[in-house]
């Protein structure tokens, strides 16, 4: 185990400490089941006191990376590092991982406080001990009232912070959290978020967290990985994954995007009429015809009698409305402020321009990803 | 900084019972009348069909040769000859049918589930055989084919019983198994630093203990009903016994025995469960790692 050190967590002393927790080196892990390849060859280096955010759709590995990490499955090739040990013939149990489940995995014979103080019994700690720190725990979770309940007397989210606090109990030295917010309704979601991130924060503990809600991975992680069939798209983090996207697959994964075609001459595209110079990555060396690739963000309207596009469809997200523009096969999406959304009516003709510096642009209809072309 | 989700935050949030809803519109409560009297009629069939058989050996059982109310037979049942050595060779193979079964099933059912859940069907068709195949076919083929000294020794049995109590065994261990997420819970435990036979003490066993109560009831209840095998492997268990009895009793001592067998299954489960709820309660009382 590490120094690192889990105090009581009386509020006010605990300070941001970095550089604590553990470095994790993934290097080349290929892991096959069967004719799918769960992971191709997959490189990630987390810093100590990171927290990484394996973000992607179902099926691209991400949550398989977690449990090679956790010992619950093998590699067929590669190296799982920390703090410079490779961890191949350490089993699960001696890892000293904490993991919080997504669903829950609390133990049904056991109370919140037993739950909390298991690993710590795993670890031959006296019951004084044990105690001590299980109603530590739960005092830093908000839950020292309910150490005496039961896991099917608790609420989905009361139980995910007992399970944090069993995973934080053993003083991991990574924290390992599949998709630990997805079955929490809303409400309780964004308040758990934000209590992981400031303990996370606070204990400085190396944390890969597993989900496929970009709004999670946009206000939590340091850095994000983005991953599409066993293989990494870009690691960054999440301010430049949305705004400088280097593939297309990325682009339309994280936000929304507009496809437009165009055709690249001389580094530049058109779009709109407008004369744009193309993105640095993945699309700068293309040429010919090719998809730009627009966030909503990107686009300025305007109203105009003679424009070709023409508002059929409007999404109202409280200080932003997204307007869907039809421009003859093209339906392109655009931000504008809801006051300025309110303004314009459906059907009516408007003309769009590009207020984006450069513009991303990928092979024509390179990437589909479903979930992305499904948003207003 | 006050304590995260501490009283009063959004954490604190919990689920509101709503307002009973009435479930039946004007229509309705026929259609619920009417439900309820076809279940009425449906449970008391079944439980004729039940208790009469039970009735009337109770009755039997009661009464004296001249047919006059008498607890005589249940008087001489324990002095009658052979009954005691019977009755505590039958607990002798109903306890080590129970310790070999659960020895062999839980680990195998656990393994299963978790490691090679592709597996479950195949189980379920191999533990199935022992009620396809006829008990004398076993036993008739583990009398030939065991040595003399196996066959002197009345715990053979008991490794018959087991196959025969395999189908049930089985399936309550299957079903407790299948209602809790038991690769996640061993998982979690093993990240949290237990062993397997940690995790199987203090997770996964006390999460199916009403499986393994089942299991076990349903072992003895077969153990202590159990009569070709018995019979034929020349062990005179409580089923072998009674029907070789003879007196002039014209039956009423065995037909005891049938029912003190029965009622005797009934307070072991009860106990059982009685004695598996209070465990709840009491560790449900109890605070502290």
């Amino acid at each position: 185990m590490t120094q690192m050190k889990v105090t009581p967590m009386t509020n006010s002393m605990v300070q941001p400490t970095a550089g604590v927790g553990a470095a994790v080196s993934l290097e080349n892990l290929v892991r096959t089941f069967g004719a799918v390849r769960a992971l191709d060859g997959l490189t990630l280096k987390i810093e100590p006191g990171e927290f990484m955010a394996l973000l992607g759709p179902s099926g691209c590995g991400k949550t398989t990376v977690l449990r090679v990490l956790a010992g619950f499955e093998l590699l067929d090739s590669g190296r799982v590092v920390v703090d410079g040990v490779d961890l191949r013939d350490v089993s699960a149990r001696k890892r000293d991982m904490g993991m919080v489940f997504q669903s829950y995995s609390l133990f049904p014979n056991m109370n919140a406080l037993n739950n909390v103080a298991f690993g710590l019994r795993m670890r031959k700690q006296s019951s004084s001990v044990r105690r001590k720190k299980a109603v530590e725990l739960l005092e830093m979770v908000g839950l020292a009232d309910q150490a005496a309940k039961y896991p099917h007397q608790m609420s989905g989210g009361q139980q995910q912070r007992v399970a944090l606090a069993r995973a934080l109990a053993i003083e991991p030295r990574v924290l390992l959290l599949d998709e630990p917010l997805s079955a929490l309704d809303a409400i309780v979601r964004a308040e758990l978020r934000d209590q992981i991130r400031l303990l996370q924060q606070r204990l400085a503990i190396t944390t890969v967290f597993v989900t496929h809600d970009q709004e999670e991975v946009l206000s939590m992680a340091d850095r994000v990985c983005v991953m599409s069939r066993g293989h990494i798209e870009q690691v960054a983090p999440p301010s430049e994954l949305y705004a400088r996207p280097v593939t297309a697959f990325v682009a339309q994964f994280v936000g929304i995007s507009s496809r437009v075609p165009v055709d690249v001459s001389n580094g530049e595209v058109v779009v709109f009429g407008q004369r744009c110079p193309v993105r640095s990555g993945e699309g700068s060396t293309l040429t010919g015809g090719v998809d730009a690739l627009l966030r909503p963000e990107d686009i300025a309207i305007e109203v105009d009698a003679e424009g070709k596009g023409f508002v059929t469809r409007k999404s109202f997200f409280g200080a932003m409305t997204r307007v869907v523009v039809q421009t003859g096969d093209i339906s392109v999406r655009v931000d504008v402020r809801s006051d300025v959304g309110s303004d314009i009516d459906l059907g009516t003709h408007v003309r769009l321009s590009i207020v984006a510096r450069d513009v991303l642009v990928a092979s024509r209809q390179e990437v589909v990803v479903p979930d992305a072309a499904a948003t207003p | 900084m006050a304590p995260i989700g501490g009283p009063g935050s959004l954490f604190e949030f919990e689920a509101v019972e709503s307002e009973p809803v009435a479930e039946f519109s004007s229509g309705a409560p026929t259609r619920r009348r009417r439900i309820r009297w076809w279940r009425l009629v449906v449970l008391v069939l079944a439980g004729v069909y039940f208790l009469i058989p039970i009735y009337a050996g109770l009755k039997f059982s009661f009464e004296n040769v001249a047919g006059h109310l008498s607890d005589q037979a249940f008087r001489d049942l324990p002095s009658a000859p052979g009954f005691t050595a019977a009755l505590t060779l039958s607990l002798k193979l109903a306890l080590a049918t129970v310790v070999i079964s659960t020895v062999l099933m839980v680990p195998t059912s656990i393994y299963v589930h978790v490691r090679v859940p592709q597996l479950r069907r195949l189980l379920d068709v191999v533990t199935v055989l022992p009620i396809v195949i006829p008990p004398i076919v076993l036993i008739v083929g583990v009398l030939g084919a065991f040595p003399q000294w196996a066959k002197a020794s009345p715990y053979l049995l008991s490794f018959m019983y087991v196959i025969l109590a395999m189908p049930f065994v089985y399936r309550s261990l299957d079903a407790g198994l299948g209602a809790i997420d038991l690769k996640t819970l061993a998982e979690a435990s093993r990240s949290l630093g237990g062993n397997w036979f940690k995790t199987l003490w203090r997770v996964i066993l006390p999460n199916i203990r009403p499986a393994l109560l089942s299991a076990t009831v349903l072992t003895l209840a077969l153990v202590f009903g159990e009569y070709t095998m018995a019979s034929l492997d020349l062990w005179t268990t409580i089923p072998v016994w009674i029907v070789q009895f003879n007196t002039s009793s014209n039956g009423h001592i065995q037909v005891a025995a049938s029912m003190l067998g029965l009622v005797g299954t009934w307070i072991l489960l009860v106990l059982v469960v009685s004695l598996d709820r209070s465990q709840s309660r009491r560790s449900r009382r109890k605070l502290g790692a």
